[in-house]
């Protein structure tokens, strides 16, 4: 036996991964468990799942590919990356779906084992790629992973197809050690995920360790690579998705405020994660209704508002459009209520598990009458649970409805938080009125909200509900005058968050020949193709919108002391159509609608197309 | 205006649950009565914290209701009532919950939502006026109008099969289902009472009278003529006897229903059915509720059903007690730095 010899280690600053399979591969999980461990060893992140709407889509089809984007550095990163340097292919399917996305001179670690016949063919190819000439020009690995598994797990009283399905540890063993990372943090996820199957714990840690030690001691793979830790604020981090944040931002707004959190939600993608949080947080007194529809969702959470919790409701753009009718009743009853949208690709049933942001005008017109909401947007997952709080705080202060707006790519996608301390969160003030002199249910403080006086409170008793309400007393009032003051006081309501919102800033310098404006999830590939066009020499900044409705007080201040406005939105224009209305000025735009994140290539090219001229290099 | 300022500490009474606001239902119409006998048995239910009841409805004539009770009230949109009834009761059990509502808003738009407060069990009481026509739009035919009903959206006679709510709440596994009439103040507050009584969901159906759209739909049940002869009431534990001369009874045939004549010799008291509203299956309550409409056979009134189970209620609050012994209380601290976390010096 030959002694094994250390291989060389190359540090490189920056790579995109792309993990892809069958959907029934475990594709997630592999890459969720490499953004983890990668996580932990001190690197940024930022990492895309996109996966199809069936589960289990017949296995080796194209339509059934499943994938896993990470990118990490050394540096700061902003997204997933747009074009990954290495694809983790496990059949004939993955590679056909992303070999037109990989980097050219990018690397390819594919399964042979699956490069049979029968994949082919599912796969659309008539011959083997990994023979004929198509994989040319990239750095191909090919490894028979079905095999090693099998092999490396020999003995165990595991069927075939168990053993099949812990070929994802065996390729996940093997990137670990080309990219220099610790096992240990996936060993103990394995060992908590199957404690009460021991075989299985047993069997996926020896799949993980073969694919490590097939690394070191195969001869394909001739350099092993290190990306050194990012040079991140000093804290304690982890690793967070939006969804995730997104709970922990209502849990802790629940805790700041002294109510009890009560989330009636419907089940839909991809918003599902949300209430599945939530209903952990048990022992905080959360209550999580999982309604029969998504009216009841919001109805419920209407019920619970009433009675005096922090009542949230959680649904993606199908559901907001359910859910329509009930939000005006929240607006006319003027209880607290926050709306999650997290948007996905549409119409209709549109693109379940795939990301737009096409809900921004439903969210802020979608309505019948005059039915005036505050509308927020998280930009990056751990935006989500600041936001979260600010959508909490805003609609107990205001008693209002609040629409917070994410989307399927933040929500997903993660990237590391640096986590705050409890005690350095402010407290959310709410006060239910108790005291019956002068009570009366629409009568307003100096915010224009009216008082909460909950269910149980003596001498309190009244009504609420749909009809129109009598300005001060609430009683049912048809009266024209009445009406139209009503309709004022609710739209002023609304506008005064303006004041007590922050001003939009304005990243790059406050003046130029471009400004990039944009909204939501698209945050971090905005910024990387401004830098980048910035440090190319062209006079241009960002800014992004977290408070849509009301707008930040300074935005037409910003936005006149640029020649150009681009909004770039992944729709068509919703955001552009609002700015043009508001303020009467012309607005670039720049609308792909894909399903998925913007690529900074993109952006970047319309930057200089639109201000090619003011080139100063 | 809608609000409250005394606080009593004596005795509640009727007077105590009227608000000051005008009733503005059309003059005989059966509403009335339904709200009198509302206002006069609640003084029996609650004792004195009177800020415990909440009236929510949703749209439609009887959803005006809960701006004629001196209660926290929720006038709604259409349907949603008891979704939104439900979310009051799980934030704040301690609250004595009631749902007004009719056919067509209990049972057409807010059908799934009555079928799944039945099913889980949800501690709220709603009470269906069903007048078996929608009133407020002026008079097209609702879920329970009878096929062939000649309205305005049915002008040939409505091909419809209607739904009888009682056995759709016994199919939804309402753990307490009943109905009354209301022309029969006693019993309706009979069956008030029963239902605020139940620990769980309480449904009450309520025949009703809309003399502008449906005038006389029940009269068959209400009028001095023939009502005993078309009603059967429901008695725990009593055998079913019904008829002017309480001389006509119910005996079961198989599964099947039949009328026996007690006055010839043949049957006695013995050989009927006796009415249990406590038994653990719904055959009985589903064999009755199906006597409805029949063209043979009188139409129940009372208690069909009364099961106990563990509230939805009552299951959130023992699961947050459960996970809170089993974890603690809640540390904001601890869950925000949980997961995998890492140190950046």
């Amino acid at each position: 036996m030959t002694e094994v010899k250390e291989k060389p280690v190359k540090t490189v600053s920056d790579v995109t991964v792309r993990f892809a399979g069958d959907s029934g591969d475990g594709m997630q999980l592999t890459g969720s468990q490499f953004s983890d461990t990668t996580a932990w060893v001190g690197n940024d992140l930022n990492t895309l799942p996109d996966y199809p709407a069936e589960i289990r889509a017949p296995a080796g089809t194209l339509y059934g590919v499943s994938g896993f984007q990470l990118h990490f550095s050394s540096n700061d990163v902003h997204t997933p990356g747009d074009v990954p340097d290495v694809l983790v292919a496990m059949n004939p399917a993955a590679l056909k779906k992303n070999l037109p996305e990989l980097k050219p001179n990018g690397t390819i670690i594919v399964n042979t084992d699956s490069f049979d016949k029968k994949n082919l063919k599912l796969a659309h190819y008539d011959s083997n790629p990994l023979e004929d000439g198509s994989v040319d020009g990239f750095h191909v690995y090919k490894v028979p992973i079905t095999t090693l598994t099998t092999n490396a797990l020999e003995g165990t009283s595991l069927s075939p197809k168990e053993v099949n399905r812990s070929k994802n540890f065996f390729a996940l063993g093997m990137m670990y050690w080309l990219y220099n990372r610790p096992l240990d943090k996936t060993e103990e996820w394995v060992k908590l995920k199957f404690k009460n199957k021991p075989q299985l714990i047993d069997a996926n840690i020896k799949a993980l360790k073969a694919g490590y030690n097939f690394g070191e001691i195969t001869e394909i793979f001739t350099t092993r690579y290190n990306v050194e830790p990012a040079k991140l604020p000093k804290g304690t981090y982890r690793n967070i998705s939006g969804n995730e944040a997104l709970s922990l931002g209502f849990l802790t707004a629940s805790v700041k405020s002294g109510l009890k959190l009560f989330l009636g939600s419907y089940p839909i993608t991809p918003a599902s994660d949300i209430l599945q949080f939530i209903s952990i947080y048990k022992n905080f007194g959360a209550k999580t209704f999982q309604a029969e529809d998504e009216i009841a969702g919001i109805s419920s959470s209407i019920g619970a508002s009433f009675a005096g919790q922090l009542a949230l409701t959680t649904t993606s753009g199908p559901g907001l459009a359910l859910k329509s009718e009930a939000i005006g009743l929240a607006v006319m009853t003027e209880l607290p209520l926050v709306i999650v949208n997290v948007q996905r690709g549409g119409p209709s049933t549109g693109l379940p598990t795939k990301t737009e942001q096409s809900d921004l005008l439903q969210a802020m017109y979608g309505r019948n009458g005059e039915a005036p909401v505050v509308v927020l947007a998280a930009r990056t997952p751990r935006d989500c649970f600041y936001m979260a709080i600010e959508a909490s705080r805003i609609a107990l202060k205001y008693m209002t409805p609040v629409i917070l707006l994410t989307d399927g790519y933040i929500a997903n996608g993660s990237e590391p938080w640096r986590i705050p301390h409890a005690d350095q969160i402010p407290e959310i003030p709410v006060k239910f009125r108790t005291e019956k002199e002068g009570f009366f249910p629409y009568s307003r403080d100096e915010n224009l909200a009216r008082p909460w006086a909950i269910p149980g409170t003596p001498g309190l008793e009244h009504r609420i509900g749909g009809l129109e309400k009598e300005d001060i007393t609430g009683n049912v009032s048809y009266d024209p005058e009445n009406h139209d003051k009503m309709i004022h006081i609710r739209a002023q309501k609304i506008k005064n968050v303006e004041n007590d919102i922050p001003l939009l800033d304005v990243e790059g310098d406050d003046e130029g020949d471009l400004l990039v404006l944009g909204w939501g999830g698209t945050y971090g590939t905005l910024k990387d193709a401004v830098v980048r066009a910035r440090d190319n020499g062209y006079k241009v900044s960002q800014a992004h919108l977290r408070y849509i409705n009301p707008l930040p007080k300074n935005t037409e201040e910003v936005l006149g002391k640029f020649k150009k406005i681009l909004i770039p939105e992944i729709n068509m224009g919703q955001l552009a159509v609002i700015i043009r209305n508001r303020f009467l000025i012309d607005v670039k735009q720049f609308n792909k609608v894909r399903g998925l994140p913007f690529k900074i290539s993109d952006v970047y090219g319309k930057i200089t197309e639109i201000i090619g001229g003011n080139n100063v290099n | 205006m809608s609000t409250n300022s005394e606080v009593k500490t004596e005795k509640l009474t009727a007077k105590d649950f009227a608000s000051d606001q005008d009733v503005r239902w059309c003059p005989g119409c059966g509403d009335y009565s339904i709200l009198a006998q509302v206002q006069r048995t609640l003084p029996d239910l609650i004792k004195k914290d009177k800020e415990k009841v909440v009236w929510i409805s949703g749209i439609g004539c009887s959803s005006r209701f809960p701006y004629y009770m001196n209660t926290y009230g929720f006038h709604s949109i259409h349907g949603r009532a008891t979704a939104i009834a439900t979310g009051v009761k799980i934030a704040k059990p301690e609250l004595d919950v009631w749902v007004a509502t009719g056919d067509g808003d209990l049972l057409s738009i807010g059908g799934n939502h009555f079928i799944h407060s039945c099913r889980k069990n949800i501690d709220i009481k709603i009470i269906l006026f069903n007048n078996r026509i929608y009133g407020l739009t002026k008079g097209q035919y609702s879920p329970t109008s009878e096929k062939g009903k000649i309205t305005k959206t049915s002008p040939f006679g409505s091909i419809d099969y209607p739904f009888n709510p009682v056995s759709v709440a016994i199919g939804a596994d309402a753990t307490f289902v009943a109905r009354s009439i209301d022309r029969r103040p006693k019993h309706l507050q009979e069956m008030i009472k029963r239902a605020g009584e139940h620990k769980g969901i309480a449904f009450l159906e309520i025949y009703q009278n809309c003399n502008i759209f449906n005038d006389g739909a029940f009269s068959i049940l209400t009028e001095k003529d023939t009502r005993d002869d078309h009603v059967l009431v429901l008695e725990h534990g009593k055998p079913m006897i019904f008829g002017k001369n309480h001389d006509k009874g119910i005996k079961l045939d198989g599964e099947k229903p039949m009328i026996v004549d007690l006055s010839k010799g043949q049957y006695s008291k013995d050989d009927l059915l006796v009415h249990d509203e406590f038994s653990d299956s719904p055959v009985l309550a589903i064999i009755l509720a199906h006597m409805t409409d029949h063209p043979d056979f009188p139409t129940p009134i009372g208690v069909f059903r009364q099961v106990k189970k563990e509230t939805y209620d009552q299951g959130v609050d023992r699961q947050i007690r459960d996970v809170t012994k089993m974890r603690g209380e809640g540390d904001l601290e601890k869950t925000l730095f949980s997961g995998n976390t890492w140190e950046v010096n």
